[in-house]
């Protein structure tokens, strides 16, 4: 399925046999692809319902070829869209029909690991794992722990601004960088960042962190290593009830206890993963909070007893503490399977990244049960309790007529129920092509205007992932059409066509 | 004061090309490059607009006094986890837009780092919404994260929403008598260990060392550490955190970002390191391009922080760009103030 293109973003037409003709005088040709078997392994990434072929792949192995493929696309007027392990879950690598994929698979390089200064340079293709392997040694870790961490990339996480389950404690991916290398559209190459607290200037770094590939290519990353704490222990609490189990997870945050990982399953997802992995899960509870404490071992003892207090205080039916590490691995082992476990009770499942404030969280969880009913689909719930981010799976069968249209758009409920919570559409998974209709409800003409300004300053021609991330007000204005928001029209002053 | 009165008053400065000067408490005047333009003065759109403590965030307009900020937070158990500087009546709109942060910066992170929203006026008038109270929130490109810093270059920072933490529970400041190469050494080594140190400051051949958190957890490194306890902690960090200390004390201060590990820079003169030896502050005459030049090679850059105003703008506060950075952040710049009204040379002469 290729997603609803808009006919007023920029229009590309390339000459495919041209391209590849000056692609082959610049890269070796184990570095190119161009033959459409050979393209299909790139049609997607982790959103798979949404497929594109690009005409060529191109896989430098240098930053001068990086810079050479960048240079020709510029002149050549061609689409550019930069993929790291294609983990992600919002069609942000996914090709244009135009143009030209750029993988930095082959950067897989741990350049430097300094122990003393906590910090390890490396490739963007290098995995989110490696650097933490590469790390224990010297007792240290990188602290960002995207679920897909096994796979994706310090690239994509750049350009994502991936999260994880230690968000609320130790940051994203934009606290845990402290330099990136980028090259522009044009092939010039920026330092951005540096070894030290701070660089002169704009904090271009925060601006960077989560463009999405938009507005440059990265191909070094320093990040920061923490290190490891001594000790992790994790309180496990059945709820009888969803919206006790959403002020359980607010009193936590009022005493004053800033936990390393608060997660929270509804009895959907917990009836999905408990016959999978056999963590020992509640089936008969509404909801289940996990609540995971790190440091030494005096101060987990007595965040333990806190939390506990806390959460006896709001109404826990049942409270557990792990007494191993084996333990506290396997209470954990059910909230990291959720995504595998329901896709083994459905076909298919669609997973949302929408962000609330914690107190809105009963509420979003009644109107996700209406949307099922009126959807005529099933929803499980995981959901960052911590930082507010839910993950709502919506399970479908994509080959039942109908089912992928309905659930998308029940995803689509939910990102806009998110926005007029006073949340966000997405908290970790970026925009991508998936969401650019929810980025007009969530975002004014003007703000839209100045992204793309933004955008313009560092890539003119708009030729870093087009499409994606930043809708064009056209857009904006058709989507206004096709779905008015709470009875207002959006973009009142835009011609509509 | 109303945001209409803001928007009016830049709107109104676009139209007639006028230089505009944007001061909150005037506290900060002291820091950047040249003061030039018609001062407007935004002390009067201050108040807290929104806090909630459970959420962990609080909302204020730009004028709000830093202290009156703290002094709700404390209410609640909770703090500024950067601990800026509150100087004089220090507004939270210079705050961010100055991007200063104190001695928790290592362990907490900087003002940028605990920007979730900001609502900003560009320097056309125009009021843009970026980010908002959630934690995590990554639709667009992150400009609130962005201004932190940009000192009031971009836009007038209208309101500001912080990520607030809670207060830790217990603190303990340790004092050890070491020279500058130890210090360095040591604070490093403690930097990858699982400790609870929330700041560190070394002058005069004497290393002050902050631990917080859990009760038991601060006691056990205290143990672990040895040192001297010092009873005045509190007192000691305030100092530090509001340049009150002997080190800051001369008319010309440099401020020295480097790598933490970068050994001491054998500059002559009365030194102090902050932030587990990743800020380097250096007082008196040097010459400028030598010490702009040892900053770069350790891998770092040096702001003249503290200056005659006819010294900064010889200079120039901040280190230079290089030229294709530069036309990045004029092309940036142009994108948010297209006639360059909004404090022009406040942080480089070319913006």
């Amino acid at each position: 399925m290729t997603p609803f293109m808009s006919l007023s973003e920029p229009q590309f037409h390339t000459d495919r046999v041209a391209l590849a003709a000056r692609l082959a005088t610049i890269l070796p040709a184990h570095c190119l692809l161009v033959d459409d078997e050979d393209l299909r392994p790139y049609e997607c990434d982790g959103l798979t319902a949404y497929r594109q072929l690009p005409l060529a792949v191109c896989l430098p192995e240098n930053e001068g070829q990086v810079i050479d493929v960048l240079r020709t696309c510029h002149q050549l007027g061609v689409p550019v869209v930069a993929r790291g392990a294609g983990t992600g879950l919002s069609g942000g690598a996914m090709p244009h029909a135009e143009g030209v994929v750029l993988s930095l698979a082959r950067f897989n390089k741990i350049l430097r690991l300094d122990p003393l200064a906590r910090l390890a340079v490396v490739q963007p293709g290098v995995r989110n794992l490696a650097v933490s392997e590469a790390a224990a040694p010297h007792g240290l870790y990188y602290a960002p722990d995207p679920s897909s961490q096994i796979a994706c990339t310090l690239g994509g996480n750049v350009a994502e601004n991936s999260g994880g389950v230690h968000c609320l404690k130790y940051g994203l991916t934009v606290h845990n960088i402290l330099r990136i290398r980028l090259v522009s559209i044009e092939g010039e190459v920026f330092e951005i960042g540096s070894e030290a607290p701070d660089a002169p200037g704009y904090d271009l770094l925060a601006l960077l962190i989560g463009s999405e590939g938009m507005l440059g290519v990265v191909t070094e990353v320093t990040v920061k290593l923490v290190p490891k704490p001594e000790l992790a222990q994790v309180v496990m609490a059945s709820f009888a009830d969803v919206g006790q189990a959403g002020a359980a997870v607010a009193a936590i945050i009022a005493a004053g206890i800033i936990p390393a990982g608060l997660e929270m399953m509804d009895k959907a997802a917990t009836a999905a993963v408990e016959p999978f992995v056999k963590a020992g899960y509640d089936l008969n509870a509404e909801a289940i909070l996990l609540c995971e404490s790190d440091g030494t071992p005096e101060e987990v003892a007595e965040e333990i007893a806190r939390v506990s207090e806390v959460l006896n205080a709001a109404g826990a039916n049942d409270i557990r503490v792990s007494q191993s590490e084996a333990e506290r691995l396997r209470f954990w082992a059910g909230r990291k399977a959720a995504f595998p476990a329901v896709g083994r009770i459905t076909p298919d499942y669609y997973c949302m990244d929408g962000t609330i404030p914690r107190k809105r969280l009963a509420e979003m969880l009644a109107a996700i049960g209406q949307m099922e009913q009126k959807y005529g689909l099933r929803c499980a719930n995981v959901f960052h309790a911590g930082d507010g981010n839910l993950h709502p799976l919506i399970m479908y069968d994509a080959a039942k007529p109908g089912d992928w249209e309905r659930a998308e758009a029940f995803g689509a409920e939910i990102l806009e129920l998110s926005v007029a919570l006073g949340g966000s559409i997405t908290g970790e998974h970026g925009v991508g092509v998936e969401k650019i209709n929810q980025m007009c409800v969530q975002y004014q003409t003007p703000e839209l205007e100045a992204f793309r300004r933004i955008k313009a300053a560092f890539d003119e021609a708009g030729l870093l992932n087009p499409g994606k991330a930043v809708p064009s007000l056209h857009r904006c204005a058709e989507y206004g059409r096709m779905h008015v928001h709470g009875g207002e029209l959006k973009f009142p002053d835009l011609e509509r066509f | 004061m109303t945001l209409d009165d803001l928007v009016g008053a830049i709107a109104a400065a676009h139209a007639s090309h006028t230089p505009l000067r944007l001061r909150g408490a005037g506290s900060k005047d002291f820091y950047g490059g040249l003061l030039a333009g018609e001062v407007l003065d935004v002390a009067g759109y201050r108040g807290i607009v929104a806090y909630e403590p459970s959420e962990l965030y609080l909302t204020a307009k730009c004028g709000t006094p830093l202290v009156d900020i703290e002094a709700a937070l404390a209410e609640q158990g909770q703090m500024l986890a950067f601990e800026p500087p509150q100087f004089a009546g220090a507004t939270l709109g210079g705050c961010v837009a100055a991007g200063l942060s104190g001695p928790r910066r290592m362990q907490a992170g900087a003002v940028r780092d605990f920007v979730l929203g900001v609502k900003l006026i560009d320097g056309t008038g125009q009021v843009l919404d970026f980010g908002g109270q959630v934690m995590k929130n990554v639709a667009g490109y992150d400009v609130s994260r962005l201004l932190a810093g940009s000192m009031g270059t971009l836009g007038l920072l209208a309101e500001v929403t912080l990520k607030v933490l809670p207060k830790p529970v217990a603190e303990a400041t340790l004092a050890f008598a070491m020279d500058e190469a130890e210090a360095i050494a040591r604070l490093n080594q403690w930097g990858g260990q699982p400790l609870p140190v929330s700041a560190s400051f070394w002058f005069d051949g004497r290393l002050l060392l902050r631990l917080s958190g859990a009760r038991a957890a601060v006691d056990a490194a205290r143990r672990k550490l040895g040192g001297e306890l010092a009873v005045d902690g509190e007192k000691l960090w305030k100092n530090i955190r509001e340049q009150r200390h002997a080190a800051f004390a001369a008319p010309v201060i440099w401020r020295l970002a480097v790598p933490t590990t970068t050994p001491p820079l054998g500059i002559d003169g009365v030194h102090a390191l902050d932030w587990g030896g990743g800020l380097r502050w250096l007082s008196g005459e040097h010459e400028p391009a030598r010490i702009r030049a040892i900053a770069q090679q350790a891998g770092g850059h040096a702001v003249l922080y503290r200056a005659p105003e006819s010294l900064r703008c010889r200079e120039g506060a901040f280190a230079p760009l290089a030229p294709a950075l530069l036309a990045l952040h004029r092309r940036l710049k142009k994108s948010f103030d297209p006639r360059g009204i909004l404090n022009p040379g406040r942080l480089y002469a070319e913006l």
